[in-house]
């Protein structure tokens, strides 16, 4: 513990500008991935086990097409357009089938999915990591504010999964389909009896997770190592950030998600031996004081 | 016609396997298993796939050669995915299970401290080809009878390159450093041991900052952004593979290496060539290098490891192949399997080597290998990769790796 380090990072503007891009962008990231966790939880009730999978297509399906397109915005459009396909069918072949079902059968067809396709991955793509390397527009240097280094690449990033989250937020909020996936999320059989076609409801809102989940893998492919089993990582993070969030809420997911960040980003100072560990006790001190969740609804 | 020429050829096809059956058993049964487990996916699976690469160069140039007492050799390989644990469960499996008869133990540290358990236990023979750990051997306690290293050790490289650390820090006047290792025995122990006789060369150096990502962690960015406010003139890694991969391209977005000096022992062609904005003039040893030691036989290794696949060689390649040419030694001069017999014939043999120093390499009598080139240059983008690269002094390494051996109280 260097509460002292930590003291005088806070009292430096340049340290405070550095540390809290460096939180937003994990916080960002891990977002766009525990977005759609909540999202599939809130209107289904499935705990996706699966959804660090997609966030490793996402990655590999962009790293492939920036070789065949040479393009980055095609590549990140690539990444989350197949995940989203791939969320789909993945709910409409599979979770489909154990609606209702025993949620340790749940994490047994996911655990199934998630052990495949990285085999999958080892059989395309290889066993080893790949590195997409930085695109060349984003081949500059970082920027200063109040003296700390803010990287234009994740400038970008954190203005792209903002975007997100407001597209997001308003899309539940105020147009049609949002609002039935919020009635869907409290009473999916009142939807249904009224008309709502949840087949394919339940299947976009798949979509839209997978895609999400691609999105942010095809986003962090530039600067992190592709290799099979990447997405177990990052899906530990996610399911806490849902955690702390709320099961089921979005505005949760974005809240906590940038706790956690900045958590990493400040803690990494203060604490630098214990920053994994701050996350859960973080997890753990918001539970006890609200165990639904930081937006949870209690039950 | 077809449909009899169908059933005669079915029919004299199983006459033939009725027949032939026994040989192929026989065959078989004749065959030398050894087993191999390493992390053969994942961020740092380039460590066991440039291992199995090797090795099965090195299985096809000994069965040319009529195998080992005249069976011939095949691999049997496993993927621990890096999980101590499943390593020592491999381990057992290999050798109760599939019948190999020695063993390859081809783990990062990680794994390593876990599999030289189920070796003691078992009394096969095993060499382990990649975990630099020093004291996995140089510590008597853990050391175990039938189990030998064909890797290079921490200790060395901390001796060598901290040397030539020194001679650089004076000359560019670098007293403040950082390091970033990854979290786990090889990069605490190792980082420990650099810094320790880094002290020793330069006592005016001040460590401001040290960063401890997981192995295989996806994001850097809370260390890179600590490092950028310890302000150090120069950083000391030990990351590698796709980690080290991931951590230069990650800070390349924080323009990190315009900020401090690099330096790494752990750089390899293979990560050279995935990073794809590598900054020049990171020092750097020279884990496997075409060019160092200079000779033809190092060139011609390293240029049939290209031809035969499509790629080059890592530290780990040539580590795996150097523990084979052991196994082969050992094995004539014993004249037996028998893993006492082995571990006999291994301590204190000298081989002929491409990778040596002077052209040997030996394997002491605590049971790790010295003498092999180490050397430290700087990186450049194109070949050959590393330049100005300067020879270590093993006389100086080995009399300083007494005196830590000495102080861990080891002997």
């Amino acid at each position: 513990m260097d509460l002292d380090a930590l003291g005088s990072c806070l009292a430096t503007p340049a340290c405070v500008v550095t540390q809290t891009t460096s939180g937003l962008i994990v916080g960002m990231l891990l977002f766009l991935v525990a977005a759609g966790v909540t999202l599939i939880f809130g209107v289904l009730k499935i705990v996706n086990f699966a959804h660090g999978t997609f966030y490793m297509l996402g990655g590999y399906v962009a790293y492939t097409a920036l070789g065949v397109t040479d393009s980055y915005t095609l590549a990140v459009l690539s990444g989350t357009l197949a995940m989203a396909l791939f969320g789909a069918l993945f709910e409409r072949t599979l979770i489909s089938r154990f609606y209702g079902a025993n949620v340790l059968m749940q994490l047994l067809i996911c655990y199934a999915v998630v052990l495949i396709f990285d085999d999958v991955v080892k059989i395309v793509w290889g066993p080893e990591f790949h590195a997409m390397g930085m695109p060349p527009a984003f081949q500059v240097p970082p920027f200063f504010i109040a003296g700390g280094v803010v990287p234009p690449f994740y400038a970008v990033l954190i203005g792209i999964a903002a975007l997100i989250a407001i597209v997001l937020g308003l899309g539940l909020s105020l147009t049609r389909f949002g609002k039935t996936v919020r009635a869907a999320a409290i009473n999916p059989q009142m939807v249904s009896t009224l008309g709502v076609n949840t087949t394919v409801l339940f299947a976009t809102v798949f979509a839209i997770g997978g895609g999400l989940a691609g999105l942010a893998g095809a986003l962090a492919a530039p600067v992190r190592s592709l290799s099979p089993g990447m997405g177990f990582s990052i899906l530990i993070e996610s399911f806490i950030v849902t955690v702390i969030g709320g099961m089921g809420s979005v505005a949760g997911a974005l809240v906590s998600a940038l706790l956690i960040g900045m958590v990493r980003g400040f803690g990494t100072i203060g604490f630098p031996k214990f920053t994994d560990g701050l996350i859960y006790i973080v997890m753990i001190a918001i539970l006890i004081l609200r165990p639904q969740g930081l937006f949870g609804r209690r039950s | 016609m077809s449909g009899l020429t169908t059933r005669r050829t079915v029919l004299a096809g199983s006459a033939a396997s009725l027949l032939a059956s026994p040989w192929v058993a026989k065959a078989e049964a004749n065959t030398l298993r050894i087993g191999m487990q390493s992390i053969l996916s994942g961020p740092i699976a380039l460590l066991g796939t440039s291992s199995r690469n090797s090795l099965i160069i090195e299985q096809d140039r000994i069965n040319t050669a009529g195998g080992f007492l005249g069976r011939p050799i095949e691999f049997v390989f496993r993927d621990s995915k890096g999980q101590p644990q499943e390593a020592a469960r491999l381990t057992r499996e290999l050798v109760n299970s599939t019948g190999c008869e020695l063993l390859i133990d081809a783990e990062a540290s990680s794994g390593s401290f876990a599999v030289q358990e189920v070796v003691r236990d078992l009394g096969v023979a095993c060499i382990h080809t990649n975990s630099e750990t020093s004291s996995l051997t140089a510590d008597p306690k853990i050391r175990a009878p039938t189990a030998f290293r064909v890797a290079r050790q921490g200790v060395h490289d901390a001796v060598a390159g901290s040397i030539h650390l020194a001679d650089y820090a004076n000359a560019k006047k670098l007293n403040k450093w950082a390091t970033c290792s990854p979290d786990y025995a090889y990069g605490r122990d190792t980082t420990a041991q650099y810094l320790q006789f880094f002290k020793q060369f330069k006592p005016d150096i001040e460590i401001v900052g040290e960063g401890w990502p997981k192995l295989g962690q996806p994001d850097f960015t809370e260390v890179i952004t600590k490092l950028i406010q310890a302000k150090p003139q120069a950083l000391f890694t030990l990351l590698y593979a796709g980690d080290l991969s991931a951590f230069v391209n990650q800070g390349n977005v924080y323009a990190l290496f315009s900020q401090m000096t690099v330096a790494t022992p752990n750089v390899d062609y293979p990560v050279l060539a995935a990073i794809k904005n590598l900054p020049a003039g990171i020092q750097s040893a020279t884990r496997y290098l075409e060019t160092f030691p200079d000779t033809p036989a190092n060139k011609e290794w390293g240029q049939a490891y290209l031809k035969r696949w499509n790629e080059r060689p890592t530290n780990w390649s040539w580590q795996n192949s150097v523990a084979m040419h052991f196994y082969e030694e050992a094995i004539k001069k014993a004249n037996s399997l028998d893993a006492k017999a082995l571990a006999a014939a291994l301590t204190g043999m000298k081989i002929n080597s491409p990778f040596g120093a002077d052209g040997t390499i030996t394997m002491r009598d605590d049971h790790t290998m010295v003498g092999y080139a180490i050397g430290w240059g700087q990186t450049t983008p194109k070949e050959p990769f590393i330049v100005d690269v300067k020879a270590a002094d093993w006389g100086k390494i080995i009399e300083l790796e007494t005196e830590w051996k000495k102080q861990q109280k080891y002997i």
